[in-house]
């Protein structure tokens, strides 16, 4: 590489020259991201089998999703790509002041997105459309476990205490019961609802982790930029920062489909 | 590129034969606590993981022998169940996680892989330091779990056990995550720098099989380890939060959980074993003094366990309730799986015939790990059938089962490694006959523990029990009996390896005859690794290399010495 | 054969069990195949080993010997053959899986319930016992399923085990050779009472079992209470957690329990009358006695009032003596 200079200050001592140090950057980095996308291909996975096992759930559950602030959060990511990969750019030719700028787009723009979040997790608290024990959503909970404390709806033929239902007859915890599974029908909401948001918040909640992991790589990056760090010869840090964020968006761009439209 | 790593001219080579503990090297080379607990330097972070992981095998070992102890007789006595499930638990979770998964490439990887390649360092020093930094945050969780009550869930965590008992599962929990991540940061330094820092000259082909199988286990590293991560922050979640994923009483699938644990958990078992398989490749060929046999089987076996590793999880799930398809597809990739480590116990056997075998400390502990591995390998056929394993899951069969694999197989690498490299890090020899005895020890104690636990597995003896029934007595007596002629064992390696930092004589470069890298530069190495470009050319020409007596260790030939 | 420990019949060897059902004996041929080839195996690299370690050991002023490293065709040898045989290995283990794997029409059907730490046996005519009586003259089908967490149905004599899990049914069949007791495990961790949690299956005669079902159905009829409480008190799971001796145990002891001070965790003392029995087993997480921790599951719907009665005049017969309470 023609980058090399013998008093390269970037250059670490181990390095035979600064184009190995830039290629094992790189490398390192893909890798990483390999293992960012198998974090999330372990929810994937639990959304595949769920998915594939009860598909009225989320049939049924997704109409809870604002697709409309849910669109216009996939916009602003994809923006925030454009101006991460402009950024890059700018440190590459080494445009100063568009470099600052342009990090500073792509934090904003990361602001709004977990803003536009806030809003969409506030409004699910507030209808109780939470994971597991925690929902309390009445429209959609089944009647008999409108009482989040017991999970387990008792059919009515086993409450009595003098019941000659023996223990191993009657359903185990979880198993539809032929009572409850006529009433959903009569409500057309679907058992185990909860399953649904307790798959969207652990991958919303994993991804938003992630933003704001990114943004707090982008302020470090953004200040060492303010500082004039970088140029044409020495960009690897926004290089691999911009990386790990297109990554943080494509991981989205999955996401917001296959959470908010579904049929 | 530069022309520093290039091949000098046969004639020209002095390769540095001193031993450096009076002058300069990687030991002294900054001095007190404060630099070492900020070095960058691969070897120092080795020796630091060394300690590290050592002291957890302590730990891990002490709780191994109480637990023998509580069973040498039926009912209590010396503890009581829960203190027994916690401890089944934690001697697991510690061997598991902060011993033996780091324990060769974190350790003995970290201070020989940039030596083996002739380069200063590894490609990412900061993310090293911050790897180990992240083992002893790992550790400190599980330490806090400790000292908060313990876990008693198994290592294994399966829900809804885990997300309903009243133990201490979050930090434990989150420490596994945590030592995850300085699992996946080792193996993301080792692969870029594998790739990367080999020097001209060594093509992949003409890396020394100890690297192949660093790289093997990096891969697994980095693929499988998230996923474990993942599935242990839903645990959290689940725990937290009630999210319910694996919840059944809400609907979701404590089932799923397995698959996802041992989707890492089986490929961990072959982090475990690969880098003990390349250790145990460099031992044959030094030792033997001849070139290793079946070079490419051997490497191209240890990217096919790494591959194959990954398809065969299910075969811990076949009495769990999974379809029978699947049931046969994991078992017949678990036997195909079989094939890669046989070819490379061949190769090993082999290496031996018509050499000239030098029965040192480390080559005794390679003997060891071929006959324990291949009794670890050929078990391994009962439990991979679909009619015997659901005989045998969940006995003591698989409880001796994987100890032959992990113990005598991993622990009997590490041994070996550590006692081959143990000059070159310390720059002192340990006592040569010691060691053989406690080698000797070792393997006596080992079978005699662990071979009587194959009979009363297969007798139906189920595993986890803190209480079992009398005619099992037997059994146990002599299980525990041979663990504790292993601590005896241990104890000597201890005691004489901590003796030879003080009095061991002083090593020279190369006390062995090793035709790989690190034998190129002294004991122990500069902070640089080596004052003189080392000569890169076959790894594996151990014949070049002579004893030679002034030097009391040995000289690289000249002239190649194929006749 | 000798050496391998291998015994034929019924009566067990070194290495497993009395084989004691119709699946067990084509298992039992596999695990001895495999151990044949383990040993062959085992003695042909170790044997080399050995051989190499003696022969060829270093001896002064003698080096290596050149010889080849790497031999095609020897290598493409030592990876078939074995490739052949475990693929062998795995057909055969697969086929006796699948013979084994789905329970014949006319087996009869018993209902497991496991819970922390014991199994309830549910007969069809809804009797509910500790210990599995089967008939020995037609195959049984278990079908299990977990109120807590995931235990696993494991009896070594019949070579079969299959996981319990909450939320679902697990099956598994037998069909037993002669009548007799056998042991069951439970081998899925599953807490503080695991290695307790055991039971028996036990293989009556032809027309012993149908005899043994009506008796057992029977006995609040037939038994004063305090007797059909002690039962009730064995073969419901009572007898996991409390102590009939006054020793505390995962919950209370029954023994001097009816009458006496009770102080519970919250502070409150009360009196543990009947209704206080009764509610406990009821409601078992209502009222929690100080120094135990609330793991007990309900009974709501598992015992009749009758058996709640016999079970409270079983544990009055325990009355201890005065002042040993507390």
């Amino acid at each position: 590489m023609s980058q090399t200079t013998p008093h390269d200050p970037h250059l670490a001592h181990h390095f035979p020259d600064a184009g190995t140090q830039f290629e094992a950057g790189k490398l390192g980095m893909w890798i990483f991201l390999a293992t960012e996308i198998l974090l999330f291909g372990g929810l994937f996975c639990a959304y595949a089998v769920y998915r594939a096992n009860h598909p009225e759930i989320f049939i049924y559950a997704h109409q809870f999703l604002d697709k409309v602030l849910g669109g216009i959060n996939t916009a602003v990511l994809i923006v925030s790509s454009l101006t991460m990969a402009w950024a890059v750019r700018a440190a590459q030719l080494g445009h100063q002041r568009a470099l600052v700028r342009l990090l500073a787009a792509t934090i904003a723009l990361g602001f709004v997105f977990l803003g536009i979040k806030y809003v969409e997790y506030e409004h699910k608290w507030k209808e109780g459309l939470l994971p597991g024990k925690r929902f309390t959503h009445q429209a959609a909970a089944p009647p008999a476990a409108a009482a989040p404390a017991d999970p387990d709806p008792a059919p009515v033929a086993a409450a009595g205490d003098s019941s000659v239902i023996a223990p191993a007859a009657r359903g185990p915890a979880g198993l539809a019961s032929p009572s409850t599974a006529s009433q959903e029908k009569a409500h057309k909401v679907p058992r185990n609802v909860q399953i649904f948001f307790g798959i969207y918040f652990s991958m919303t909640g994993l991804h938003a982790i992630h933003v704001i992991a990114g943004m707090i790589t982008l302020l470090w990056i953004l200040r060492r930029a303010a500082r004039g760090e970088f140029g044409p010869r020495y960009f690897t840090p926004v290089d691999l920062a911009g990386l790990y964020w297109h990554l943080v968006d494509l991981i989205w761009i999955y996401l917001f489909p296959l959470l908010y439209l579904i049929h | 590129m530069t022309a520093q790593h290039a091949t000098q001219p046969a004639g020209a080579v002095s390769v540095p034969m001193e031993n450096a503990l009076g002058g300069e090297n990687y030991l002294n080379h900054g001095r007190g606590l404060w630099s070492w607990l900020t070095t960058l330097d691969h070897k120092r972070i080795g020796i630091m993981y060394l300690v590290s992981i050592l002291a957890a095998f302590l730990l891990g070992g002490v709780f191994a022998l109480l637990l023998r102890t509580e069973l040498l007789t039926p009912q209590q006595t010396i503890m009581k169940p829960d203190t027994y499930n916690q401890m089944f638990t934690l001697h697991g979770a510690v061997m598991i996680f902060l011993f033996i998964i780091p324990g060769i490439p974190a350790a003995l990887g970290n201070f020989v892989l940039p030596l083996m390649l002739g380069a200063k360092d590894v490609a990412f020093p900061r993310l090293n330091l911050a790897s180990y930094y992240l083992w002893v945050t790992g550790a400190l969780f599980a330490l806090v779990s400790i000292i908060t009550g313990a876990v008693d869930t198994g290592w294994t965590f399966y829900t809804p056990y885990s997300t309903t008992t009243s133990t201490s599962v979050i930090s434990m929990v989150f420490g596994a995550f945590i030592l995850g991540f300085s699992s996946i940061f080792t193996g993301l330094n080792f692969v870029v720098t594998i790739h990367k820092m080999r020097p001209p000259g060594m093509t992949w082909f003409r890396m020394p099989l100890f690297l192949w199988g660093l790289y093997g286990t990096a891969i697994i590293q980095i693929l499988a380890t998230p996923v474990l991560g993942i599935t242990l922050l839903l645990i959290i979640a689940e725990r937290l939060l009630g999210v319910g994923i694996f919840d059944p009483a809400l609907g979701g699938d404590p089932v799923l959980f397995q698959h996802f644990f041992w989707f890492y958990s089986h490929p961990a078992v072959y982090i475990m074993i690969l880098p003990a398989m390349g250790v145990i490749s460099e031992l044959m060929a030094t030792f033997s003094r001849k070139r290793i046999f079946g070079y490419a089987a051997i490497a191209g076996s240890s990217i096919a366990i790494a591959v194959i590793s990954f398809l065969v999880w299910g075969h811990h799930m076949f009495v769990s309730g999974q379809s029978n398809l699947a049931g046969m597809i994991f078992s017949f990739l678990t036997f195909l799986v079989a094939i890669p480590s046989a070819i490379k116990v061949f190769n090993w056997t082999a290496t031996m015939y018509k050499g000239s075998v030098w029965l040192a400390t480390p080559m005794l502990y390679a003997l060891s790990f071929l006959f324990l591995f291949g009794i670890g390998g050929l078990t391994g056929l009962f439990l991979g059938a679909l009619a015997t394993d659901v005989h045998l899951h969940d006995t003591y069969f698989v409880v001796a089962h994987f100890h032959y694999v992990m113990f005598g197989g991993t622990v009997m690498g590490f041994l070996g490694g550590l006692h081959y490299w143990w000059p070159k890090m310390s720059g002192r020899m340990y006592s040569e006959r010691w060691g053989r005895i406690a080698a000797l020890l070792i393997f006596v104690g080992f079978n005699v523990t662990f071979f009587a636990q194959f009979v009363m597995g297969s007798q139906g003896m189920p595993r986890r029990y803190y209480n079992y029934l009398p005619e099992f007595t037997p059994y146990h007596v002599i299980s525990t009996v041979g663990s504790y002629l292993l601590g005896l064992g241990f104890l000597i390696v201890l005691v004489y390896l901590i003796h030879s930092l003080v009095k061991g004589q002083p090593a020279p470069a190369n006390p062995w005859g090793g035709a790989t890298l690190e034998w190129q530069t002294s004991s122990p190495p500069p902070h640089d690794n080596f004052s003189r470009e080392p000569v890169v050319d076959d790894p594996y020409d151990v014949e070049r290399w002579r004893w030679d007596e002034a030097l009391g260790g040995y000289r690289r030939q000249e002239q190649p010495a194929s006749a | 054969m000798g050496f391998l420990g291998i015994q034929g019949g019924g009566g067990g060897g070194f290495w497993l069990p009395r084989a004691a059902s119709t699946g067990a004996a084509p298992v039992d041929a596999l695990f001895y195949f495999i151990l044949a080839i383990s040993v062959v195996f085992f003695a042909l690299i170790v044997g080399l080993m050995i051989f190499f370690v003696v022969r060829y050991r270093r001896r002064a002023g003698q080096g290596p010997q050149p010889s080849p490293a790497h031999n095609t065709p020897l290598e493409i040898t030592w990876s078939v053959i074995p490739l052949a045989i475990v693929i062998g290995i795995f057909a055969w283990g697969f086929k006796v899986f699948m013979d084994l794997a789905t329970p014949p029409a006319n087996a009869y059907e018993v209902q497991v319930t496991a819970q922390k730490w014991s199994w309830l046996y549910t007969y069809p005519n809804g009797h509910v016992d500790d210990v599995l009586h089967v008939p020995g003259d037609r195959p049984v089908k278990l079908v299990m399923t977990s109120e807590d967490v995931i235990h696993s149905y494991f009896v070594p004599a019949f070579r079969v085990k299959r996981d319990v899990v909450p939320g679902r049914y697990s099956t598994l069949w037998f069909e037993a050779l002669e009548p007799g007791e056998y042991q069951v495990y439970c081998t899925e961790y599953c807490g503080t009472g695991h290695s307790d949690m055991l039971s028996k299956v036990v293989v009556h005669p032809p027309g012993g079992f149908e005899k043994w079902l009506e008796d057992a159905s029977n006995l609040l009829n037939t038994l004063p209470p305090a007797e059909a409480g002690e039962r009730l008190y064995r073969s419901r799971g009572c007898i996991q957690c409390h102590s009939m001796d006054g020793a505390a145990a995962i919950g209370p002891t029954f023994r001097g329990l009816v009458g006496s001070q009770r102080v519970m965790r919250s502070g409150t003392r009360l009196v543990a009358d009947e209704n206080y029995i009764r509610e406990s087993i009821l409601e078992p997480q209502a009222q929690i006695v100080a120094g135990f921790e609330p793991v007990m599951p309900t009974y709501k719907g598992r015992l009749k009032d009758e058996e709640i009665t016999a079970l409270i005049a079983f544990m009055k017969s325990l009355a201890g003596e005065k002042g040993e309470e507390q």
